[in-house]
């Protein structure tokens, strides 16, 4: 059983009918303590870096309490930044920290006339590897996926997949235990639920 | 790269996809439904349902067209037509829709633009522009190209933005079902003025039309209706065509899951059993 955290991010609908749609069983945690019975989480999020602020520290307990009993946990979009340290977004709430790192705004290193780049960074793009992973079995390099954001992740060792505007960042990230995909898998068409459903094969 | 994206937009009255020219003369087109899942196995980029007679249709009904078509594709919706409201908004997006697009209602009340981006986000929020050419400006207009504004389409956008927006869906009422191109002139008017996304909308009759409003007009999406609804051109025959052009779009064949990709979603209709009757 999947646990879809709802921290009030924005709308899970999507999500929710994606992860129907591939066949997981999931519910949505009332509580921290739920987290006990899931055998995989999933963190989503939309907006601003400042509403995980509401994942507050007994979530992060129970979602480190889970990891160490080798449950799996998925970022997606704002959930995968949460994953990093931290965001230049909202600089005093701090990330889950299980990857190093600092998110921040898209742009800010980018050559060139500022207004060329328009953020947020809103369409298909599209992904390559630097390594295999399992999220992205299947996935040809140069697939295309849905991206909607202002703020993204450096590349680190963590990176399972680059993409490139203006700079390239982290789209989605794989180390060990620990996934998370900048880009709306619930809204990237085939490719998307791919994707998910490689993750659901690693619950 | 990022791709140009392609949109379809279903003009829903009563439930049924209609399509008229300059704003009027609706016909009729097709189920939502339906046309959106041709378009989600020709490669469509995303869909952008326009309640065009919000006002006489109730919230609910339009939450059951936004309900089937989301059923159909795990692609961006956009919902537009009839936002007045927070709550017109909310619905809208628990039936199933990704981002609303706010008209009239935004520029009566602008804080609506803010509100909206600061409950769901900015990538939620879509202000939609409709212009008209008029004494060498681009006068916008509101109540379905009914009433002029003393607006204009650069500045709205200007402000739109700042006060939230995500993306500008501009439609040139001018151009609007005449398949004579879009203006590429407003198109990059308010393009250049603007850090976000802008969807060009109003005029698509040829696939020089699209190339054109991507080069010359620097859009950044362009959607069309009729082109694709009565079957005129494929999306996937327009992508194939643009890329050719060396524009950035996003293919068919680069969408992953090839093996799916006949006809990914169609699944036999689950319909409600009837009740068994007794004796």
């Amino acid at each position: 059983m999947i646990a879809l955290v709802d921290y009030g991010a924005g709308n899970l609908t999507s999500v929710r009918k994606a992860l129907a749609f591939i066949g997981a069983e999931f519910w949505t945690p009332a509580e921290p303590s739920e987290l006990a019975r899931a055998s995989g989480v999933i963190v989503p999020g939309v907006g601003h870096f400042d509403s995980t602020a509401a994942l507050d520290a007994p979530w992060r307990e129970a979602i480190h309490a889970a990891l160490a009993r080798s449950v799996p946990l998925l970022g997606i979009c704002v959930g995968l930044q949460w994953l990093f340290e931290g965001s230049t977004e909202a600089p005093g709430v701090p990330g889950l920290g299980v990857i190093p790192g600092v998110c921040s705004r898209l742009g800010d290193d980018s050559p060139g006339p500022r207004q060329v780049l328009k953020v947020p960074h809103v369409g298909w793009n599209s992904l390559s590897f630097p390594r295999p992973t399992r999220l992205f079995d299947g996935i040809p390099e140069g697939t295309q996926v849905y991206f909607t954001h202002s703020y993204a992740a450096p590349v680190v060792p963590a990176t399972a997949a680059i993409t490139t505007y203006g700079v390239a960042f982290s789209a989605a990230v794989e180390d060990g235990l620990v996934s998370g995909v900048q880009f709306h898998p619930e809204k990237s068409g085939n490719a998307g639920l791919r994707i998910l459903r490689n993750w659901l094969g690693s619950v | 790269m990022l791709s140009k994206r392609i949109i379809a937009c279903l003009d829903v009255r009563d439930g049924r996809v209609v399509k008229g020219i300059n704003f009027e003369g609706l016909r009729e087109a097709g189920d939502p439904a339906e046309l959106a899942r041709r378009y989600n196995v020709e490669g469509i980029d995303e869909i952008v349902i326009l309640d065009v007679t919000a006002t006489l249709e109730s919230r609910q009904a339009r939450a059951n067209t936004i309900a089937a078509v989301a059923h159909e594709i795990f692609l961006p919706l956009c919902v537009g037509g009839g936002i007045r409201t927070e709550d017109d908004a909310a619905a809208a997006i628990e039936a199933g829709a990704d981002k609303v697009s706010l008209n009239t209602a935004a520029l009566q009340n602008p804080s609506l633009i803010t509100t909206l981006a600061s409950r769901y986000g900015s990538q939620a929020v879509v202000v939609a522009i409709d212009a008209r050419r008029q004494d060498g400006r681009f006068a916008v207009y509101v109540r379905s190209g009914q009433a002029e504004t003393p607006r204009g389409a650069v500045d709205w956008a200007r402000e739109s933005a700042d006060r939230g927006a995500g993306e500008i869906l501009l439609t040139s009422i001018d151009r609007d079902g005449t398949k004579s191109g879009f203006d590429c002139e407003l198109t990059a008017a308010v393009s250049s003025a603007v850090n976000i996304p802008v969807i060009a909308s109003g005029g698509a009759g040829t696939f020089e039309h699209f190339a054109e409003v991507f080069a010359e007009g620097l859009a950044d999406a362009a959607l069309a209706a009729s082109i694709f609804h009565f079957n005129e051109h494929s999306v996937e025959a327009l992508k194939e065509f643009l890329s050719a052009r060396g524009i950035p779009v996003r293919l068919a064949a680069n969408a992953g899951e090839p093996e799916n990709h006949a006809d990914p979603f169609h699944r036999p209709a689950t319909r409600a059993h009837r009740p068994a009757r007794p004796g």
